[in-house]
C-alpha cells in the first residue's frame, strides 16, 4: 500500500472516529441512541438515507455492469430510485407517526402484543443480517483488490469501525458517516465524470461511437435484452426492486430520524435527488469506462466488473484519483454496514430485550447498556461469519434481499397500514409465507443448484435468478388469505378506527407526546 | 369546554368516539382528497415502471432512433427519472396542505374527544 492510499485512509478513519466521539458523548438516552432524538433537518436525513442505500454493489457493481451489459445494467439503477415513490406514497409518513424506534412498535400500534413484535423484530433483523454479511464479504475482496490488503485484514477493520459506529455513537455516528460518504461519493462521481467528459471534450456522441467501437455488444450495446434470459426474469427483478426499499428496515429507521411530517417528506425528496443524480452519474461512468479501456482491458483484470469505476480513475486521472475513488468506495461500504448494524440492534435490543424480555419495564441506563452489548455482539459475530465465507460467493444474497423484503415486510406493512380487516393471522401468515418462499425459492433456485458450480450440483428445480415474481405474490396472498380466513375482525373495528387516525393524521403521535 | 387548553392527560383518560370521528364529514373530505390524490399516481407511476420492461421484452420498436445514436428505449429510461423527480416534487408541495387538514381534524375533533 503506497502513501497515497494510506494518508486517505488514515484522513476517512480518523474523521468518521471524531465523529464518533462527538456522537458518544451526546448518546445518553435511548431517544438518541436509536433515533438521533429525531434531530436530523429532512434535508440531511435525505443524505444520510442515500448514505444508507448506495452500497458498494451500486457504486462498483452498477458501473461494472453498464460497462458489459450496456443499457440492461441502468435497469437496476431505475428500479432503486423509482422504488422511493412506493415509500414515499404509501409507507413513509405512517410508519414516522406509528413508531418510536423500530418496525415492532409499527406493528404493535395496531396489533399491541409480544408475538407480534417478536415477528417483525425476526423479519427485520433477519433482513438486515442477510444483507450486513454479504457486504462484508464483499468488501473483503473490494480492499484486497484495491488495496492489495489481506482479506481477513479487511473484513476485520471494516467489522471493527461499524462496530465502534454503531456501539458508541449510536444513531448520531451512523446518520453522520453516511451523510459524510454520500458528500465524498457524491463530490467524488461528480468528479470522474467530469474528468471523463472533458477528455472527450464534452462530446457524447464521440463516447457514444467509441463505446460501440470497444464493446464487444457493438451497436446493440445500447440496445435491451443481453443479461437476462427471458422477460420473466427481467419483470421479477424489477418487481423486487420497486417493492424492495419499501420493506428494508435499515431504509425504514431513518424516517424516525427526523421530528415531524414535513421532514419525512423533505427527507425523501431529498434523497431522491441525490440518488437519482448518482445513478445518472454511473451511467457516464460505465459508458466512458468502455470508451477508454475497451472491453477486453476490464475483462482481462476482473471478470465481475467491479473494479470498473477504479481503472477508469486511474486511466484518467493517475493513482492519485485511484487513492481517491478507492477511499470512496471503503466509506462507502463503511456507512451501509453501519446503517445495518443500527437496524439489527434496534430490532434486538428495543424490541426483544426491552419490549419483549423485560416488558418494557427496564429502566434507561439498562437499555443503553443493552443496545450497546448487542451492537458489539452483532459487529463481531458478522465479522467473524464474514472471516469464514471466504471462499463462498454470497453476493446474490444482496439481491435477495430485496426479494425477502419485498415478500415479507412490505405486504405486512401495507396491510396493516391501508386494510381494515387485515388482523394477527395475516401478519404471522403474510411474514412467514414471503420469509420461507423467498427462502425456499433460493435454494431451488440457480444460486444454490447448478450443474457446474453450485452447492448443490444439479438442474435448478426453479429455474429463476429472480424468484421475486413468485415469492411477492406469495407474500401478499399469505397476509391476505391468513386474515380473511381467520376473520373475526368486526366488533374491533372502533380500535381500527383509532388506529387508522393515528396512521393518517398523525394524532397522538410523538409531537403530541412530548 | 371550548375555552380549556387540551392537556395530553385528559386525551388519554377519556375514551374518544373514533367511529364518529370515521364518520365526520370533515374527516370524510380528508381521506376522500388523500385519495383521490394518491391512489391513481401511485397507479401511473406504476404502470409507467412496468411498462418499460414489458415493452422492451416483448417488442423492438423502442430501439428505433430518437436522436442521432440515441434509441427510444433510453428517453423512456430517462424519463422514469424525471417522472420520480415530478412525483416526489408534486406530492410535497400538495401534502403540506393534508397536513393542514389533518392538524384541523387533530384539533377540533380528536382533542374533544371525537364529540363536535
Amino acid at each position: 500500500m503506497n502513501l497515497t492510499y494510506f494518508l486517505f485512509f488514515i484522513c476517512i478513519v480518523v474523521c468518521t472516529l471524531i465523529i464518533t466521539y462527538w456522537a458518544a458523548k451526546r448518546s445518553v438516552t435511548t431517544n438518541i441512541f436509536y433515533t438521533a432524538a429525531g434531530s436530523l433537518t429532512g434535508f440531511q436525513n435525505g443524505m444520510a438515507i442515500a448514505g444508507d442505500f448506495i452500497s458498494a454493489a451500486s457504486f462498483l457493481g452498477i458501473v461494472g455492469t453498464i460497462a458489459f451489459s450496456g443499457y440492461d445494467g441502468f435497469l437496476y439503477s431505475i428500479g432503486f430510485l423509482v422504488s422511493y415513490l412506493v415509500v414515499l406514497f404509501l409507507i413513509a409518513e405512517p410508519v414516522h407517526r406509528l413508531g418510536k424506534y423500530s418496525l415492532g412498535d409499527v406493528i404493535c400500534s395496531r396489533f399491541p402484543g409480544s408475538s407480534m413484535r417478536l415477528i417483525m423484530a425476526f423479519g427485520a433483523f433477519t433482513i438486515s443480517i442477510l444483507y450486513m454479511i454479504p457486504q462484508l464479504v464483499a468488501s473483503g475482496f473490494l480492499l484486497r483488490l484495491l488495496l492489495d490488503i489481506d482479506y481477513s485484514v479487511s473484513v476485520l477493520v471494516i467489522g471493527s469501525l461499524m462496530t465502534i459506529y454503531v456501539m458508541f455513537g449510536g444513531m448520531i455516528a451512523t446518520s453522520w458517516v453516511q451523510i459524510v460518504k454520500t458528500i465524498v461519493l457524491m463530490s467524488g462521481t461528480f468528479l470522474l465524470s467530469l474528468i471523463v467528459l472533458s477528455n472527450y471534450n464534452w462530446n457524447v456522441p464521440a463516447i457514444i461511437s467509441d463505446v460501440k467501437e470497444r464493446s464487444p455488444l457493438g451497436e446493440y450495446f445500447f440496445h435491451p435484452g443481453h443479461l437476462f434470459d427471458s422477460p420473466i426474469e427481467l419483470i421479477s427483478l424489477q418487481l423486487a426492486l420497486i417493492l424492495g426499499t419499501a420493506g428494508l428496515p435499515h431504509i425504514l429507521i431513518r424516517l424516525f430520524t427526523v421530528k415531524n411530517t414535513f421532514e419525512v417528506r423533505r427527507s425523501l425528496l431529498s434523497a431522491t435527488w441525490i440518488i437519482g443524480t448518482f445513478y445518472l452519474m454511473t451511467l457516464i461512468l460505465g459508458l466512458g469506462t468502455i470508451a477508454f479501456l475497451g472491453y477486453e482491458a476490464l475483462a482481462a483484470t476482473d471478470s465481475t466488473g467491479n473494479l470498473a469505476a477504479p481503472l477508469l480513475a486511474q486511466a484518467v486521472g493517475g493513482d492519485f484519483l485511484l487513492a481517491f475513488i478507492s477511499a470512496v468506495a471503503f466509506t462507502t461500504i463503511v456507512a451501509v454496514v453501519a446503517g445495518l448494524v443500527i437496524s439489527a440492534t434496534t430490532a434486538f435490543s428495543h424490541d426483544i430485550y426491552h419490549m419483549i424480555w423485560k416488558k418494557g419495564k427496564s429502566t434507561e441506563k439498562e437499555q443503553l447498556y443493552a443496545a450497546r452489548w448487542t451492537a458489539l455482539a452483532i459487529g463481531l459475530l458478522s465479522t467473524v461469519f464474514a472471516l469464514r465465507l471466504e471462499t463462498m460467493n454470497v453476493t446474490f444474497l444482496v439481491s435477495m434481499t430485496f426479494i425477502v423484503a419485498a415478500s415479507s415486510i412490505f405486504p405486512v406493512l401495507l396491510f396493516t397500514i391501508y386494510w381494515k380487516r387485515f388482523n394477527r393471522t395475516g401478519v404471522v401468515a403474510g411474514m412467514f409465507c414471503g420469509l420461507i418462499a423467498s427462502l425456499l425459492l433460493l435454494v431451488l433456485g440457480p444460486h444454490i443448484m447448478d450443474t457446474e458450480n453450485g452447492l448443490i450440483a444439479r438442474d435448478a428445480i426453479i429455474p429463476l435468478y429472480n424468484p421475486g415474481i413468485i415469492a411477492i405474490p406469495i407474500g401478499f396472498l399469505g397476509a391476505f388469505l391468513g386474515a380473511f380466513l381467520s376473520g373475526g375482525q368486526a366488533k374491533k373495528e372502533a380500535s381500527y378506527y383509532a388506529f387508522f387516525k393515528k396512521a393518517q393524521t398523525g394524532s397522538r403521535s410523538r409531537s403530541d407526546a412530548s | 369546554m371550548n375555552t380549556q387548553p387540551v392537556s395530553v392527560e385528559r386525551k388519554q383518560e377519556e375514551p374518544i368516539n373514533f367511529v364518529k370521528v370515521e364518520e365526520s364529514r370533515k374527516f370524510k373530505n380528508f381521506m376522500h382528497a388523500k385519495k383521490k390524490f394518491i391512489v391513481p399516481l401511485t397507479i401511473f407511476f406504476l404502470v409507467f415502471y412496468f411498462t418499460l420492461p414489458i415493452l422492451t421484452s416483448y417488442t423492438t420498436f423502442l430501439n428505433a432512433p430518437f436522436f442521432g445514436d440515441i434509441s427510444w428505449v433510453w428517453v423512456f429510461a430517462i424519463s422514469q427519472f424525471i417522472m420520480t423527480w415530478v412525483l416526489s416534487t408534486i406530492y410535497v408541495k400538495k401534502a403540506n396542505r393534508f397536513d393542514e387538514m389533518a392538524e384541523e381534524i387533530v384539533k377540533e375533533q380528536l382533542d374533544k374527544g371525537g364529540n363536535h
